[in-house]
């Protein structure tokens, strides 16, 4: 029976042991499934199904009217949503302390994308060159991937605690900043702000929740300040960039103009009251008055169509999701799946206030997508990544707990 | 996890929670707090809203044929400042939509540029921001090529616009009465709440005349077409759409071939006058139905085409219009033009000296002249004819006895003879008389344009010094008390002009001095002369139609008032006035005059100006026993009243009647009933008169868009 024990993953094994192996990672008593967070998942269907709605009805008169085909980027949305539970699934069987060692890895690809993106390959969308065209109409952004790079490295080396240390070393600490300096710096290339912020809240919260003296976090924090001053004294901001900060601290400066989005969304989620439009019928929707109305102010139309009470209900699914990934990060029983939970929760939470923030009136205009909720194949990837990576800490705990 | 990371963790906890928070109290404060606010700003930009202009209701005659007239064309006009921001001024543009409009390449240049100083027409006299209309009626394969190259024809549109017609003759014989459109003004646009068209050529409005009187009733309601636009201001869809309504119908009492007839008697007079050598250039005419106040007809010499107002005047012609030294054309001699009524005053003085007690059969005087106030007022041109009735006083129109009749009265007045006049001083029993009979005041017919005429009183009288002894005409400046004739007067005003004379008195009861009338305000007169006592507000309008064949309102001349005289007195006056046509002052007037068929009866009138040649006035009414109609003639500066005027008062009555070789307009001097609308929106013309109307071919209402 030597062959039955063999390894699963060795070529010359029958197609039906690969099916049984990949059932019992599944299925089994220790399995993906068996021991998911089925909370955490029903929030992120939940997102995902009202997202998918809302983006049909934000493209679908658009398409009409182009005589395309309505459902186009329906469908292409559940494609999405489809093989991103897959990776999902895939990444969730992993087991966490395997994460550890492909931390590496998923770093250096991410770098690569990153600076792909910087050569020819990359294309211009919004004035930021941050997409990769990998040919028959598909693009990926690496720098949803830097995220999850940059939690995963991060979170490896901050937990990486000598025998007896109650803190991380002040060398753990220099590395995590310098080797996440890489893909930030790569991602203000771009340039992306939105993405930029995410990755510095990132890494100061990872930073400061890896348990580093509150001193040094104070320091770092200046640090920051002092960065964000030079910043703008030294002109690096790209003048759209600062157009849109500018504009979002004085939005009526410019209504045509860059506060033009801002304006138009406050005014599609306003005039949406209390119960909306309803879906598929809104006419400033169907005149797509809000630009990218389906991607990064995917918000608005969930305000205008679904009003007050869509928007609460989706403001409190991501609350849910918040919440499991946060309890994940609590029970978790190292600090590498501490970490690495807690930073998926500063991303989410970060981009989910951004996004969310900017359609409201409360953030500048960024190009952060809304977690879950819009359109999107990359940011979908990366989201459903880091739902099977909460998922495999989560496991990990329970496997021990049992 | 490491201890340390535990309270840190629930730090991140709570400022998640807030985050999220925060997050739903923004959106509560933006979707229920200011929904609003917001959701009206979210209408105004997703809804656009299309003004479609009304059809403009056409003006009718009184068999319902239409005088001016307005329908839905296609119009293709030219955006001056898109052409200026081309490098060659458009001009290629230009040639390119004259090959497709075939007019001649030089012509359409010429349209398109701008009537400025040393630019004559053909030129474009309007607003160069305003879209130049350069061909009408055009075919719709033309204006679909024109909007879908816009490419080769930028700045060029092509869109339905109501475009106005003047039916001719009839729109030049009734010039002023029918008014012109002109583009609203921007006050005249808030003041009543009228949206905007966008169509410039389309926002007009009755600016004079007929088409300012009905301008609310003949300019329709625009229709408003909500539609649904995307970012792009593309239409994605028609929200509401609320069709415009056409104007109202106006069937005005206007006879179109009594007009004819009034306004080339009244040419003809004036024409004929000045081969004589008189200086004559104007005058006025009216024919009012007198057991209505209906207007029949009124025309003003000299008259122009009323179509030149089309699509925006050119400065010249707006000059010719309103030049005194032409004639000024613009003005409506009927009710603007204010003449001394002469003679044909006699009427109203009569009346007043026999409600003075003055006895209606009595014997009076007409002695060659008489001496009033150390003044000798003469009979005009006539010896002492001893005594005579009123009857014979009217017929051979004595001044004389008008005079001692006018200075007996003045006296009854007891006004002290060098008594200074106030403000306060009471209507003498002649002039409240006059006032009585309609003069003095305006007649409020249906014309925004009307002058009230002057019945001086001693009121008057004061004011009149007031504002010419030191201001105005400066007698006290120019006043010589020995220069020349006109300054020994001025001299003479400037220090008694303040007193009312008897010789204002005398000079008043014959219709000369300070009285003047208009030919509509003389025309109603002899009307409630005519008709027993009744004084109307004439009407032009007769009825409002709408669209659909209702009819909206009935226009009835309003009764203004009644002679404050006998119907005895009247009927005895209408008996003299038979007796001026067949052995008076007119007698030779109408010599050879069917009178056997129709009798007519009136009163010559020629007034003396200083300085001037007399105005020549005829008053006259047919038939004797039972008026019916009443003509008026007035031409200022010519001649005899028997000379100029009354012959064209023949002419008039010729044309009405049909007699003397003329073709009768009112046959049997009978009216016609109101024209309907028959149920293909066409105007039927009354029962009994005539083919059905021929409407111009696209002026069925229910024909817009």
């Amino acid at each position: 029976m030597s062959w039955v024990s063999g390894h699963p993953r060795s070529r010359t094994a029958p197609a039906w042991m690969v099916v049984r192996w990949i059932g019992a990672r599944l299925a089994g008593r220790d399995s993906a499934l068996r021991q998911a967070d089925w909370l955490l998942l029903s929030a992120v269907l939940a997102l995902c199904a009202l997202g998918t709605l809302v983006i049909w009805s934000a493209t679908a008169p658009t398409l009409a009217q182009q005589g395309s085909n309505p459902h186009a980027f329906l469908l292409k949305q559940v494609l999405n949503i489809a093989l991103g539970l897959v990776l999902m699934l895939v990444v969730s069987s992993l087991d966490a302390r395997q994460l550890k060692l492909y931390a590496p890895v998923v770093y250096g690809l991410s770098c690569l994308g990153l600076l792909a993106v910087l050569t020819p390959l990359g294309s211009i969308v919004n004035g930021a060159r941050s997409w990769i065209s990998i040919g028959a109409g598909f693009q990926i952004e690496p720098s949803e991937f830097a995220k999850l790079s940059v939690i995963v490295i991060s979170a490896m080396l901050l937990a990486n605690l000598k025998h007896g240390q109650t803190r991380p070393a002040a060398k753990a600490i220099g590395l995590t900043i310098g080797v996440s300096a890489l893909p930030i710096l790569l991602v203000v290339a771009e340039p992306d702000l939105g993405v930029t912020i995410v990755l510095v809240v990132l890494v100061i919260g990872l930073i400061a929740l890896s348990g580093v003296r509150l001193r040094w976090l104070a320091g770092m924090l200046a640090a920051a300040a002092l960065a964000i001053v030079a910043v703008a004294k030294l002109h690096l901001l790209r003048a759209y960039q600062l157009n849109r900060l500018s504009s979002f601290i004085n939005p009526s400066a410019d209504p045509r103009g860059t506060g033009y989005s801002a304006a138009q969304a406050k005014i599609a989620i306003g005039s949406g009251g209390i119960h909306g439009t309803g879906l598929f019928h809104s006419q400033l929707v169907a005149g797509s008055f809000v630009p990218e109305q389906h991607t990064d102010f995917i918000f608005a139309v969930v305000g205008n169509e679904l009003g007050f009470v869509g928007a609460c209900i989706v403001i409190g699914l991501l609350g849910l999701l918040l919440f499991c990934t946060l309890r994940i990060a609590i029970k978790a029983e190292d600090q590498f799946g501490t970490l690495v939970a807690a930073g998926i929760a500063i991303w989410f939470a970060v981009q989910a206030f951004v996004n969310i923030g900017m359609t409201i009136g409360i953030m500048p205009v960024t190009g952060l997508p809304l977690p879950f909720v819009s359109y999107g194949g990359s940011a979908m990837f990366a989201d459903m990544i880091a739902v099977g990576l909460l998922q495999s800490v989560r496991r990990r705990r329970c496997v021990f707990a049992s | 996890m490491i201890p340390a990371s535990r309270p840190r963790l629930i730090v991140l906890c709570l400022v998640v929670s807030a985050m999220m928070a925060g997050l739903v109290t923004r959106v509560w404060f933006i979707q229920v707090k200011n929904q609003s606010a917001y959701a009206s700003q979210a209408s105004s930009e997703r809804i656009r809203e299309v003004i479609e202009p009304p059809v403009r209701g056409p003006v009718l005659d009184d068999l319902g044929t239409p005088i001016v007239n307005s329908y839905p064309a296609l119009v293709i006009s030219v955006s001056l400042p898109t052409l200026w921001k081309m490098s060659d001024g458009g001009a290629s543009v230009l040639r390119r939509l004259a090959g497709l409009l075939h007019i001649k390449q030089r012509m359409m240049l010429r349209e398109v540029r701008l009537c400025t100083v040393g630019v004559s027409q053909p030129c474009w006299p309007g607003s160069p921001y305003q879209p130049i209309p350069v061909a009408e009626r055009v075919p719709a394969r033309i204006a679909l090529q024109v909007l879908e190259d816009q490419r080769l024809y930028p700045g060029v549109t092509a869109a339905i616009q109501p475009v106005t017609h003047y039916r001719e003759p009839i729109s030049t014989n009734l010039a002023q009465v029918i008014g012109y459109l002109q583009p609203i003004t921007a006050s005249e646009l808030k003041s009543q709440g009228l949206p905007v068209t966008g169509f410039a050529a389309v926002d007009l409005v009755g600016q004079a005349g007929l088409e300012q009187e009905y301008d609310a009733e003949l300019r329709g309601i625009p229709g408003v077409e909500r539609l649904a636009v995307n970012a792009a201001g593309q239409v994605t869809g028609t929200l509401s759409s609320v069709k415009p309504r056409a104007g109202d119908y106006l069937v005005t009492s206007i006879n179109a071939a009594l007009q004819q007839d009034t306004l080339s008697a009244l040419a003809s007079a004036v024409q004929k006058s000045q081969f004589a050598g008189s200086p004559t250039s104007n005058g006025g005419a009216a024919v009012v139905m007198t057991t209505t106040g209906r207007v029949l007809a009124m025309a003003s010499y000299p008259t122009y085409n009323p179509a030149i107002w089309t699509g925006g005047i050119s400065l010249r012609e707006f000059g010719r219009l309103f030049d005194a030294g032409g004639g000024e054309p613009a003005l409506n001699r009927a009710t603007q033009g204010q003449y001394p009524p002469g003679s044909t005053w006699k009427v109203t003085s009569l009346a007043a000296a026999v409600a003075a007690g003055y006895s209606l059969y009595g014997t009076y005087t007409c002695p060659g002249g008489v001496t009033i106030g150390g003044h000798t007022y003469q009979n005009d041109g006539n010896p002492s004819l001893g005594p005579m009735s009123f009857y014979t006083a009217l017929v051979v129109s004595c001044d004389t006895v008008f005079y001692q009749l006018a200075y007996d009265i003045y006296l009854r007045d007891h006004v002290r003879q060098d008594a200074v006049t106030s403000p306060h001083a009471p209507v003498q029993e002649m002039q409240r008389m006059e006032l009585g009979w309609g003069f003095g005041h305006t007649t409020n017919v249906d014309l925004p344009e009307e002058n009230p005429g002057n019945v001086p009183t001693r009121e008057w009288l004061y004011y009149f010094w007031k504002d010419n002894a030191h201001t105005g005409q400066n007698w006290c400046k120019f006043g010589r008390a020995n220069g020349s004739y006109v300054q020994q007067i001025e001299w003479d005003d400037c220090r008694y002009g303040n007193i009312w004379t008897p010789g204002q008195s005398v000079i008043a009861s014959i219709g000369q001095g300070y009285v003047s009338v208009t030919p509509l305000q003389l025309a109603r007169a002899y009307a409630a002369l005519a008709n027993g006592g009744t004084l109307y507000s004439p009407r032009i309008g007769e009825a409002l139609i709408s669209p659909s064949g209702k009819v909206v309102r009935r226009i009835t001349p309003p009764v203004a008032g009644h002679l404050p005289v006998a119907k005895a007195t009247l009927a005895y006056i209408r008996h003299a006035l038979a007796g001026v046509v067949t052995s008076g002052t007119a007698a030779g007037t109408f010599g050879g005059f069917p009178l056997g068929r129709v009798c007519v009866a009136g009163k010559t009138g020629t007034a003396q100006v200083q300085g001037n040649q007399s105005t020549s006035v005829f008053a006259s009414f047919a038939p004797c026993d039972h008026p019916k109609f009443v003509v008026v003639v007035m031409v200022p500066n010519s001649g005899f009243g028997a000379q100029v005027a009354g012959p064209a008062v023949r002419q008039i009555w010729d044309g009405l009647f049909g007699l003397e070789g003329h073709k009768a307009a009112l046959p049997g001097g009978v009216l016609p009933g109101l024209p309907y609308l028959n149920r293909a929106g066409q105007v039927v013309p009354p029962p009994g008169f005539g083919p059905p109307a021929r409407r111009a071919k696209h002026a069925k209402p229910g024909a817009h868009r």
